[in-house]
């Protein structure tokens, strides 16, 4: 007995002795330390300090212990917030959004065309964007399935996949869908539909299908676990399994549509066939029918003050993200553009000179609220012990349009950090100028001038060694 | 009894004509009003801020401004402690009243047919109903110059108060500026019929581009002769071609040619070119010139800079190069301001501005690219742009920092006039608020 107790003890002491450098090489730990805390959902926490374990956020407070080994981040006198999540993005997608040449492209998926180098990625991370729902376009009735990502710059295109988030679906409503706004090119016939009577019936035609279609293969997997043999089962239709998810609710619906009438259309419909309508996207006239938004359930996604380049966005008013918050819809504010993405943050914060809105609920807008509208709030969009370290430091309040952001971090590390991006630019640009010296040279023993070669995708401003 | 009568009938016509003279005017009639702004923080960027001081407003004009100025008898005083006075934000180049929903081609009148249109004036289309203009002018901008597109010369941007009934009573200068887009020397562009990127020899390129010069050239060519010809005195048979006319203002310099590019190239192109024609150039856009800012100062060429909120032009460009080109402009001594280019978008001018300022323009830079630089770069700062007695009183009253999104515009002057900040948007922002 006494023997194994010393034996147990001297185990513990050796482990105690274990020298520091080996604990940091395998350490994956890393306090954020005085900085102001927005954590969205517990209030401000002044000069306070987050520790992150694994990629996850352990510690959250005033008094947070540095973990021998823990990398340091003094974020003195700078502003810590959870990681912008853009509720609708067409970044990093090689070629078209848009499979448009039919009405249901339900079979089609943007998981499929992920370019983990378009530079928009890092731009957007730079903006303070950590996660970015890629949607499929708005040209069909129903749309392509979308890909959760996280912005985490230099990984391949596997490695931007927000594994774990639920996947979704693009529908579309109202002009975009109907070509009321395009002239389809010489001998090409206008494809269906050209009215929202047209949309509504192409959304009702394939759910009615996909509805025939789950019963039959239902009816075939009864019958197989009945013990039947000799069957033959039904025809696989790839289109089909894609709404079967939505009636299901297993596949999350992301609906882009402007008009209060199409709005309201699309509420019927999805409680007809039991299923419901996890964000309207755009949704600019909202705020006129946000009572039975709320009362469906669904959450709205919406611009900032963008109207009036098309006429179905001629009622929308900056007021619609406030309105629509304050009665009671989960509202959160995106970027369609790899631009506006930049300062989703500033975005929020005319909410709170259109219609009132508080601090907080500005900036659920673009954290907490997109989370939930994608299903992933139980990982990201505030800061809360156990959820993903994805954070954003800023120099100033994030709500402040003077703010700009210093580091951003996903799952713990470190993918964008303006310091080191401003230091590498003297070697970028030197870099550059010897490329085209060599460029030059080539072309001065040629009469006439190639085409400009495609420059080489730029290193990420931030080595992957050094977080290893 | 008969003269007492009429002593009362008098009194009572006397009162009644000192009555029409006190009584307020209908609202936007063009009546004159005196008003003073008391009390408030003054920055007439004419000078150091003042911090509690007033502002005197008459028929259309700023009357008087400093910390000890007498409020004069039948003013409406407008309290205003812990407000801040600011010369009404200018957007320089934009589309107000061209345009109403950009997909609908009936609404919009910015680009004509052709290619060449010196003779054609945006104020001849502006609409001065447009829901644009009550929403960009709740947000503090008060006056615009309104730009046609399209073409290689467009036509003539037009400087016009966001306020009045009619065009007449808008306009400020309907000749401000000649819009000249300037010939690109690309080798990729964007085939929407195929949808995909179409790329072309340079060789191509620079020789379509060389002959697009050279029919400017002509056209600047047949201006002077028209010029020369028109001076000479009138002959019975003279006959008159606008679009040479127009031109002929650009040539004798009356008229400066406010030039879009925003390649380094194309800027550098035109400024020679506007170098050995003699014409007075502004630049807009500018997305590169910071790359040819050494040019830019050494011909003094003022630029009028596209939305800081805009995508770096190559693929490895530091990604705040659109923040930080506004700075880099001004500190190489370069004279700047900002505007949106747009239309729907014009209130969001403070903000175009703002995001330059962490990145190296100072904050008083900034307000000013707004508000008094375009005015000088547009020849009309004897007008407008500063606080200054004798200045249109074009004055936004904000409970803060103009440049800050949160700020509110609480009074608007355009024309010396109290003009309301209501708009499409506010309107049904509170009926549907109201929806049981």
């Amino acid at each position: 007995m006494k023997r194994t107790f010393v034996s147990r003890w001297l185990i513990l002491a050796l482990a105690a002795v274990v020298p520091p450098a080996a604990l940091a090489q395998g350490s994956s730990a890393t306090v954020i330390q005085n900085a102001t805390i927005l954590t969205v959902t517990k209030g401000t926490i002044e000069k306070g300090s987050i520790l992150i374990r694994d990629g996850k956020i352990a510690e959250v407070g005033k008094n947070v212990r540095v973990p021998a080994g823990a990398t340091v981040i003094d974020a003195s006198g700078q502003y810590v917030m959870p990681g912008i999540i853009d509720a609708h993005s067409h970044i990093a997608v090689d070629g078209g959004v848009n499979e448009g040449s039919i009405a249901v492209s339900a079979m089609v998926g943007i998981e499929d065309v992920i370019d983990p180098e378009d530079i928009d990625i890092y731009r957007d991370l730079a903006g303070g964007v950590t996660s970015a729902n890629v949607l499929h376009g708005s040209a069909n009735p129903i749309g392509g399935k979308n890909a959760v990502i996280k912005l985490r710059w230099g990984k391949d295109a596997r490695g931007l996949l927000f594994e774990g988030a639920p996947p979704g679906i693009k529908f579309a409503l109202g002009e975009n869908p109907k070509r009321s706004n395009f002239t389809p090119p010489p001998g090409t016939p206008r494809r269906y539909p050209a009215t929202r009577m047209g949309v509504m019936d192409v959304v009702r035609q394939a759910f009615t299908e996909a509805r025939e279609y789950r019963k039959k293969w239902q009816q075939y997997n009864q019958r197989k676990a009945a013990g039947e043999k000799n069957l033959i089962p039904p025809r696989r239709d790839l289109k089909l399994d894609t709404l079967v998810e939505v009636l299901e609710g297993k596949r999350l619906v992301h609906a882009h549509c402007y008009r209060a009438d199409e709005i309201l259309q699309l509420i019927r419909l999805a409680e007809e066939f039991g299923f419901k309508i996890a964000s309207f996207q755009h949704v600019l006239e909202g705020y006129k029918v946000a009572k039975e938004i709320a009362a469906h359930g669904a959450g709205a996604s919406t611009f900032s003050d963008w109207w009036a380049y098309k006429v179905e966005a001629y009622d929308a008013i900056p007021y619609n993200a406030a309105l629509m918050t304050q009665k009671g819809v989960v509202v959160s504010i995106n970027s369609d553009s790899a631009e506006e993405a930049r300062h989703l943050n500033q975005e929020a914060a005319k909410t709170m000179k259109y219609g009132g809105l508080s601090e907080t609920e500005a900036l659920k807008l673009v954290t907490l609220n997109p989370a939930r509208q994608l299903a992933v709030a139980h990982r990201v969009g505030s800061i809360e012990v156990g959820k993903d370290a994805d954070l954003v430091i800023y120099d100033k309040h994030p709500l402040s349009v003077y703010a700009v952001a210093q580091k951003v971090l996903i799952d713990g590390q470190v993918y964008f950090d303006r310091e080191k991006d401003i230091a590498r630019r003297a070697e970028i640009e030197k870099e550059k100028k010897a490329l085209l010296e060599k460029e030059k040279k080539k072309d001065e023993k040629k009469e006439e001038k190639k085409p400009e070669e495609k420059k080489p995708a730029p290193k990420p401003a931030v080595d992957q060694k050094e977080m290893q | 009894m008969k003269s007492a009568h009429r002593k009362i009938l008098t009194l009572i016509g006397l009162g009644l004509g000192i009555a029409a003279l006190v009584s307020p005017p209908v609202f936007g009639q063009g009546a004159q009003r005196v008003y003073a702004i008391r009390g408030a923080k003054i920055y007439t960027l004419a000078g150091p801020s003042i911090d509690a001081g007033t502002v005197v407003v008459r028929d259309g004009k700023i009357a008087a401004v400093g910390k000890n100025v007498s409020v004069p008898d039948g003013a409406q005083v407008i309290d205003g402690t812990g407000l801040q006075v600011y010369p009404g934000l200018f957007d320089s180049v934009s589309n107000l009243g061209l345009t109403e929903i950009g997909a609908v081609s009936a609404t919009v009148d910015i680009n004509e047919l052709g290619d060449y249109n010196p003779h054609l004036v945006a104020a001849t289309a502006v609409h001065p109903a447009s829901e644009h203009i009550p929403v960009a002018r709740a947000n503090g901008i008060t006056h615009a110059v309104s730009v046609p597109g399209g073409g290689v010369i467009s036509g003539q941007g037009s400087l016009i108060h966001l306020s009045g009934w009619t065009i007449e009573e808008m306009a400020i200068q309907p000749s401000v500026a000649m819009i000249l887009n300037w010939p690109s020397m690309q080798t990729r562009s964007f085939d929407f019929a195929t949808f995909s990127v179409h790329e072309r020899p340079f060789s191509q390129a620079k020789k379509e581009y060389e002959e697009k010069v050279a029919k400017l050239e002509d056209w600047l060519g047949a201006a002077r002769h028209y010029a020369q010809a028109a001076e000479k005195g009138s002959a019975a048979n003279f006959e008159r071609d606008l679009k040479l006319e127009a031109l002929a203002r650009v040539v004798r310099g009356q008229l400066s040619l406010l030039i879009m590019a925003n390649d380094d190239r194309d800027i550098k192109n035109a400024v020679e070119f506007t170098e050995k024609h003699k014409l007075k150039m502004i630049l807009a856009g500018g997305a590169k010139a910071w790359k040819v800012k050494d040019l830019l100062k050494a011909k003094n060429i003022p630029v009028i800079l596209r939305p800081t909120q805009t995508l770096p032009s190559e693929e490895d460009d530091p990604y705040d190069k659109p923040f930080t080109n506004a700075g880099e402009l001004h500190a190489a001594g370069i004279k700047i301001a900002f505007a949106t280019f747009d239309s729907p978008d014009s209130r969001t001018l403070p903000y175009e501005a703002a995001n330059a300022v962490p990145y190296g323009l100072p904050w008083e830079e900034a307000v000013k690219a707004i508000t008094l630089y375009p005015a000088q770069i547009l020849g009309v700062a004897d007008r407008l742009g500063t606080i200054e007695v004798g200045k249109i009183a074009n004055l936004i009253v904000t409970d803060g920092d103009p440049l800050r999104i949160q700020t509110q515009v609480k009074y608007l002057f355009i024309k010396g006039q109290l003009t309301s900040t209501d708009n499409r948007h506010r309107q049904l922002y509170e009926k549907y608020r109201a929806r049981p």
